[in-house]
């Protein structure tokens, strides 16, 4: 079984978490002194088995990993770095008032007795990054280095532990073209000392330009491995894709009304430049993308929690202006965010006040909250998306995922909000309850909302968008009819249009006139 | 079905009862203990007299309990306390009558207030940290109390003015019937009104709070002037009950009113805390203050206790966290 020109092989590698299966019986195998790319849509299980490597995660039992020949079995990060494996993080988080020999040594600094020895250091950091050949003056401070030369400098640090496989984690999401033709000249000078590496990315262009072989998982699972010389740019799309359409949710078309939200040439600049859409009465309004597109910063900026700088919003026509959640929620439109946690619940507090929160005064009699008026109301509530707590009174940290999102969902219900804005609606919370939040969001179009979901899950959005706008690197690259919308084609307008196709889509005909 | 799902209430409204009560019932043993253990300690006059100590760094917590809950902190309490004293007691020396009685308690009121608006506004609108902007404060108010009052005692020789410190009515103590009177009030606000659920919301999770629409700074200022104003009225009556306003008052109050807050179970994590139990955390070291010095235990012995009771709060906190 063991293959001796193989670095890493992971056998049947399973990891549940609660109510997910995040990977189901993966197998990868890297081979020695090669480029692997692991390719896979946002939410396939790709950090999930990075972790599992770095020892961040631990996996379910029965599966096996080798690395260099040998059981593989890290508890912590350290273990990883011993055996051999080292990480280069998508977001590189380094001392910024440290210089970089100091970064290059973190953890592990030379001494000279009691004193660390700076001369040291300096000398053999700017050994390791002339031999990679990155310039780079070792005593800058790292806040002064640009984050391309940070990712250069982890790549430095990872040869330097005399890691025999070094995971790179969509390293070129934040750099610029000539600097990621750098980084791309420095990865194949690390892979000429032998060393190999995962390369995780979306980009198929430069999976194709730099990778040997590349693996797809999808949904948790293990889809197969490639050359790169041997396989197509369409056909790889379609190991990433892969479902059949009958596995979509088939939801009921109802009636479309007027314009009822219209945005005009809104911007933030380094989050989003022009962004131009309408959402109709009754219409499920879909915008796609990868992680950082600027999709979530979009539609903060329409509810104004991160308000736009320029660009207008329109409201049956009229011009609105929304600086803050208070103008957005007075205008009824609602928001259930991303992050449940961080932006979504206040953990130690009821049900009902997670409920009421954005719009106390219907409960208000002579100055005083009537607490009698909100649990009845929210036990309404909790009737009607069939919410599973014991009380309504309960602290909410106490639900699962999927009935806090419902909690969630119901706060903006009870502002009876013309429009809806849903950032991963169904993230983290099981097959059942998302079921369910489909349903609920086409009841709500039926009622005559208009709704907003940004989702990375991309049957969610075939299923139920009318229409789905893509964005790459904070631009809109295009609005898509659900008729036209396949997953390959927003896949391949997600990729930024690197992808030079035969059958280019021309995206100003697929742009939804009337947006003026 | 129903019946399963009345076995699991039961054990958590068990765990709940605890984590509600927990510091009652300490509260509880601690007083009878030392009903045993001092002969008198159980009589009205002692338990009026622990109750007449609480009132006023008690009310201080209180203002202090509502900026803990939003996550933040309070340090400058005891100072306005010095400040507030020092300025009433100026206004009433020598005068006569309930008129300049009132002037003096609004004047502490407006100054304890116009301290907290600073505090407020620098933590809310010029984003420092709490605890730094009333460290300040703290530090800024005991210098202008010195400052106002040459750092000397003012006389507060007014026979309506020390009435309210001296006065009982039917038998209660005139600053114990303040501080029930502002605990209810406080309460009221903290549980039952919008402003306190705001205050909840932004210590429970700021980001959500603003996303619900909650107008954050003026909320935190709003807490802070209240902390403030407690914390000058607190002064007055200190003034009142001592006959004089000194520049010394107050030290270390802050300290006192944070530790009554969080024994009483109020979370440095923001989000959780009442004024109910405010007033037990501020009881604890009533009672705990008085049966130490009536059993005679050395000065710097008590301190070292109270300091490992408040650590103790803070871990049990931290506990209780970690299993949520």
């Amino acid at each position: 079984m063991t293959n001796s020109d193989s670095i890493l092989e992971m056998i049947n590698v399973s990891k549940t978490f609660p109510g997910v299966k995040a990977l189901d019986q993966v197998n990868l195998t890297i081979r020695k002194g090669s480029i692997h790319a692991l390719m896979g849509e946002n939410g396939a299980g790709k950090s999930t088995l990075m972790k599992i490597l770095y020892g961040l995660y631990t996996p379910d039992e029965g599966g096996k990993i080798l690395f260099d020949g040998k059981p593989f079995t890290p508890k912590v990060p350290i273990d990883a770095i011993r055996t051999g494996l080292a990480m280069v993080p998508q977001e590189i988080s380094p001392s910024g008032n440290l210089s970089v020999a100091a970064n290059f040594f973190l953890g592990r600094e030379l001494r000279k007795g009691f004193m660390m020895d700076h001369q040291a250091m300096n000398k053999e950091t700017a050994k390791v990054l002339e031999e990679l050949g990155i310039p780079m003056e070792v005593e800058t401070l790292m806040q002064d280095v640009s984050v391309a030369k940070a990712q250069l400098l982890a790549i430095a640090t990872a040869v330097s532990y005399d890691a025999k496989l070094i995971i790179m984690d969509e390293p070129t999401t934040a750099l610029t073209e000539s600097e990621v033709q750098q980084l791309y000249k420095i990865v194949r000078k690390v892979q000429e000392r032998g060393i190999s590496i995962i390369y995780i990315s979306h980009k198929l262009g430069e999976v194709f330009e730099l990778a040997d072989e590349v693996s797809v998982i999808r949904d948790g699972e293990y889809i197969g491995t490639k050359k790169t010389s041997d396989i197509t740019k369409e056909a790889l799309i379609n190991m990433m894709v892969g479902r059949e359409m009958d596995e979509m949710f088939e939801r009921e078309r109802v009636e479309i009304g007027e314009t009822l939200l219209e945005v005009n040439n809104l911007s933030l600049p380094g989050k989003f430049e022009d962004i131009s859409f309408d959402v109709k009465k009754g219409e499920v309004f879909g915008i796609a993308g990868l992680v950082g597109a600027g999709r979530s910063e979009v539609v903060e900026a329409i509810f104004g929690y991160k308000a736009a700088q320029s660009g207008d919003i329109y409201l049956h026509g009229k011009r609105v202006e929304i600086y803050k959640p208070m103008d957005a929620i007075k205008r009824r439109i609602g928001f259930v965010t991303e992050d449940r946690k961080l932006t979504g619940l206040m953990l130690n507090m009821s049900v009902t006040d997670n409920m009421i929160m954005p719009e106390l005064s219907p409960y208000v009699k002579s100055g005083l909250i009537s607490d009698e008026l909100a649990s009845h109301v929210a036990e309404d509530m909790k009737k009607q998306l069939r919410i599973k707590t014991p009380t309504v009174d309960t602290i909410i940290d106490n639900l699962s995922g999927g009935n806090q999102q419902k909690v969630l969902i119901a706060r903006w219900l009870l502002l009876e909000p013309e429009v809806l804005i849903l950032d991963e609606p169904t993230k983290g919370i099981d097959v059942g309850a998302k079921a369910e939040i489909y349903k609920l969001i086409v009841e709500l179009a039926r009622l005559g909302k208009a709704i907003i979901i940004v989702s990375s899950e991309m049957l969610e959005l075939l299923s139920l968008s009318d229409r789905i706008m893509v964005m790459a690197e904070g631009r809109e690259i295009g609005i898509v009819d659900r008729e036209q919308a396949t997953q390959e084609v927003i896949l391949e307008m997600a990729a930024g249009g690197d992808v030079p196709s035969e059958q280019t889509i021309d995206t100003s005909d697929l742009r939804i006139e009337g947006v003026a | 079905m129903d019946s399963l799902a009345n076995k699991s209430l039961t054990k958590t409204n068990y765990t709940e009862f605890l984590n509600k009560y927990g510091m009652l019932i300490i509260l509880v043993l601690l007083f009878v203990a030392l009903s045993l253990k001092i002969d008198g300690f159980a009589s009205i006059r002692n338990v009026l007299s622990i109750l007449e100590q609480v009132s006023m760094f008690g009310i201080i917590a209180i203002g202090v309990t509502f900026a803990i809950v939003t996550g933040g902190i309070d340090l400058s309490g005891g100072s306005i306390v010095a400040l507030a004293s020092v300025v009433g007691a100026t206004i009433v020396t020598g005068s006569e009558g309930y008129g300049m009685t009132i002037l003096a308690f609004g004047a502490a009121l407006f100054i304890g207030s116009v301290c907290g608006l600073i505090n407020g506004s620098i933590t809310a609108y010029g984003r420092i940290p709490p605890f730094i902007a009333t460290l300040g404060m703290m530090t800024m108010a005991r210098g202008m109390a010195q400052l106002f009052s040459d750092g000397r005692p003012v006389d507060a020789s007014s026979d309506a003015f020390t009435s309210i410190g001296d006065g009982t009515v039917f038998g209660i103590p005139g600053l114990v019937i303040i501080y029930v009177l502002v605990a209810v009030v406080c309460h009221v606000m903290m549980s039952r009104m919008t402003f306190g659920r705001h205050v909840f919301a932004i210590g429970g999770n700021v980001k959500t709070a603003r996303i619900c629409g909650v107008n954050v700074e003026i909320t935190l200022v709003k807490v802070y002037v209240l902390a403030g104003a407690l914390a000058g009225l607190a002064g007055a009556m200190l003034a009142s009950r001592a006959y004089a306003g000194n520049p010394t008052f107050g030290n270390m109050w802050e300290l006192d009113a944070i530790a009554a807050a969080v024994i009483g179970g109020t979370s440095l994590a923001g989000g959780v805390g009442s004024v109910g139990m405010c007033i037990v955390g501020a009881l604890i070291i009533g009672v705990m203050n008085k049966g130490l010095n009536m059993l005679g235990v050395d000065p710097y012995w008590q301190q070292i206790i109270k300091g490992m009771i408040i650590i103790s709060a803070v871990l049990l906190d931290a506990q209780k966290r970690k299993k949520a």
